[in-house]
């Protein structure tokens, strides 16, 4: 199979999915009556989703800054048959209303499609704004899938996917106007199935989210000092491409995770634990946002910097592994 | 029907389902009698006169929706559900609170498809049952949707949120009815957290308000009789329902008795809680 075409770093191409997810929406709500969108004080008359609110006036609740009301009356729209969208914050919808997402979604297996935005450190907003802990509280609960895209058009499929869903579904966005990973749609795209991007034999950089383009841009580094790398964009952090992943160490015997979260419980733990329970040798490393501390203050670019994470580190941290 | 002989009706019948709630719990398991027994007249009236229900066709579109957002009155449908024939009482004697059982001390929807939602952590009630009264009036249809929640849960923020949007979207088909047993889990309500005046509170948050004595089926008979008429799509406040109850009420020790917000019942305690209840219907 031939891997997906993807833009070189010379692109200055971007996607901002907290404008196309809402034009995604509306798409959706203009084809089937059934479907709602919830969100909570997002609609301004000049964004897009003032634009939903003035076009489908009944099928659109702002519940206010109210995150749990927003999961539990999303809930209560699906017991009524319909199909449901809300979209938020990410810190807020993910912290604040887990107890709902766990409950009222997981736990009542209802199809409602959650969209917490400003995923990992691209807020800017310090740790009270950062969303650092999605991935490993989503992928905790049963029933729950959790998708982290590697770019606003892959998010836009996550959602056809979930069109097709009986249960609920947390999408991580990231701010907006983070660089387009890949060029078009012509590639596979499957939940619970992860993309190999780039094949390589020496080292595998195995990525959710903007670590897929800093993972990318990492393998061309790697590339030019005649190093072989794989890149898997694992956008599924659950339910997990576990077959993938020991594919990915059985191949390459090195596998460096990358991930805008915390690295304890999201991505490379998940893969750690698949990885320790496979038995397969394999060098490791998690690079992501600190655990054991809150993260500093700054901008995304700056902090993936700080914390390793952008591709200077990425390639860095997979040559320390070769040198293991 | 004439008031009086509805009223005896439900009076014997709410009777009935307190024997057999104190049944469950002496067969199977520890089960939430206090706030059982103080909803259980109300829950009566609903399931066996004023909810728009057939139990013969327990999901059909047009049904009336109850939301019970204090989950851990389960029991307490469990055996209203039992009495209406949609399996038997032997089944919870059974699964109740068992590896693999279907009767929880709070319920799955999953797993007994004749509850609305799956509940048991407080403050998510009244957010589901907006949610479906949006849905449903939209829909144009003329069903209500009531949500049951305690007293004590009224600490929780989220229900706040949920009426501030009740209020805010006008939704005459929604209702809340607070099982106002003034004792949550270890100490009256108002030594926790003080929620008087609670109608104020509702009437600040643009909700209409009714109080009434939960525990009198006459009064009960009164407030759902003078119900605002089904109005698909009518705008109007939202109606709070405070139902006043005694904790336990019906079984003598047991009431206003703040162990027995959930409990086990050996013979001796058994037996004593029947008589009880006996003593109830002989004094009719």
């Amino acid at each position: 199979m031939s891997s997906p075409k993807t833009y070189d770093a010379s692109s200055k191409k971007t996607g901002n999915a907290r404008v196309t997810f809402p034009f995604k929406i509306m798409n959706i709500m203009e084809e089937d009556p059934n479907v709602w969108f919830v969100f909570s004080d997002a609609a301004r008359p000049d964004n897009s989703t003032g634009m939903i609110l003035a076009k489908f006036p009944d099928r659109c609740i702002d519940v206010g800054i109210a995150e749990q009301n927003m999961i539990g009356t999303s809930a209560g729209l699906a017991l009524a048959g319909k199909k449901v969208f809300c979209m938020a914050f990410g810190p807020f919808l993910s912290l604040r209303a887990t107890d709902m997402i766990h409950t009222d979604l997981a736990y009542n297996k209802l199809p409602v499609c959650v969209i917490g935005t400003h995923g990992g450190l691209t807020s800017g907003g310090g740790p009270t704004h950062y969303t650092l802990m999605d991935s490993s509280i989503m992928a905790s609960i049963p029933g729950m899938t959790m998708e982290v895209p590697a770019d606003a058009n892959q998010g836009l499929r996550a959602i056809d996917e979930f069109l097709k869903m009986d249960s609920p579904m947390y999408i991580r966005l990231a701010r907006g106007q983070e660089p387009l990973v890949y060029e078009d749609d012509d590639y596979p795209f499957e939940i619970g199935k992860g993309i190999v991007v780039r094949e390589g034999t020496d080292v595998a950089v195995v990525a959710d989210g903007i670590g897929v383009y800093n993972g990318l841009r990492a393998c061309e580094l790697l590339e030019a000092e005649g190093i072989s790398s794989r890149l898997v964009d694992m956008h599924s952090v659950k339910p997990f491409d576990e077959e993938l992943l020991c594919e990915t160490a059985r191949k390459c015997g090195a596998i460096v995770t990358v991930e805008d979260h915390g690295i304890h419980g999201g991505l490379g733990s998940v893969a750690a634990e698949v990885l320790m329970e496979s038995g397969i040798p394999c060098r490791f490393k998690r690079l992501g946002a600190p655990s054991d501390a809150f993260a500093s203050l700054g901008y995304p670019e700056d902090l993936y910097r700080y914390y390793g994470f952008d591709a200077a580190g990425i390639a860095a941290a997979a040559k320390a592994l070769l040198q293991k | 029907m004439d008031k009086e002989l509805l009223v005896r009706t439900l009076e014997e019948k709410a009777l009935e389902i307190r024997k057999d709630v104190i049944t469950t719990c002496y067969r199977s398991a520890a089960a939430h009698l206090g706030g059982a027994l103080s909803l259980c007249d109300v829950a009566v009236a609903l399931y066996y006169h004023y909810l728009r229900y057939d139990p013969k066709n327990y999901r059909a579109e047009d049904r009336d929706r109850l939301i019970l957002s204090k989950g851990h009155s389960g029991c307490l449908l469990y055996n209203i559900f039992a009495d209406l024939g949609l399996y038997t009482f032997e089944d919870v004697y059974n699964g109740y609170n068992k590896v693999e059982g279907a009767f929880g001390q709070h319920p799955n929807r999953l797993y007994l498809p004749m509850f609305e939602a799956s509940t048991g952590s407080l403050g998510h009630g009244l957010s589901i049952a907006f949610g479906t009264a949006m849905a449903l009036r939209s829909d144009g249809s003329d069903s209500r949707v009531f949500c049951i929640t305690g007293d004590g849960e009224l600490d929780e923020g989220s229900n706040w949120e949920a009426m501030m949007s009740a209020a805010n979207y006008e939704l005459s088909n929604l209702f809340l009815i607070v099982d106002r047993n003034h004792l949550q889990g270890c100490r009256p309500t108002e030594e926790t957290v003080r929620l008087e005046s609670l109608e104020e509170k509702f009437r600040a948050f643009n909700w209409d308000v009714v109080s009434f004595d939960g525990n009198d089926m006459s009064q009960i008979v009164d407030v759902l009789e003078a119900l605002p008429p089904r109005e698909p799509k009518a705008r109007r406040k939202p109606l709070a329902l405070i139902s006043n109850t005694v904790k336990g009420k019906g079984v003598d020790f047991m009431e206003n008795n703040p162990i027995y917000h959930v409990a086990a019942l050996n013979e001796e305690t058994y037996t004593r809680a029947m008589e009880s209840l006996n003593r109830i219907e002989v004094s009719r």
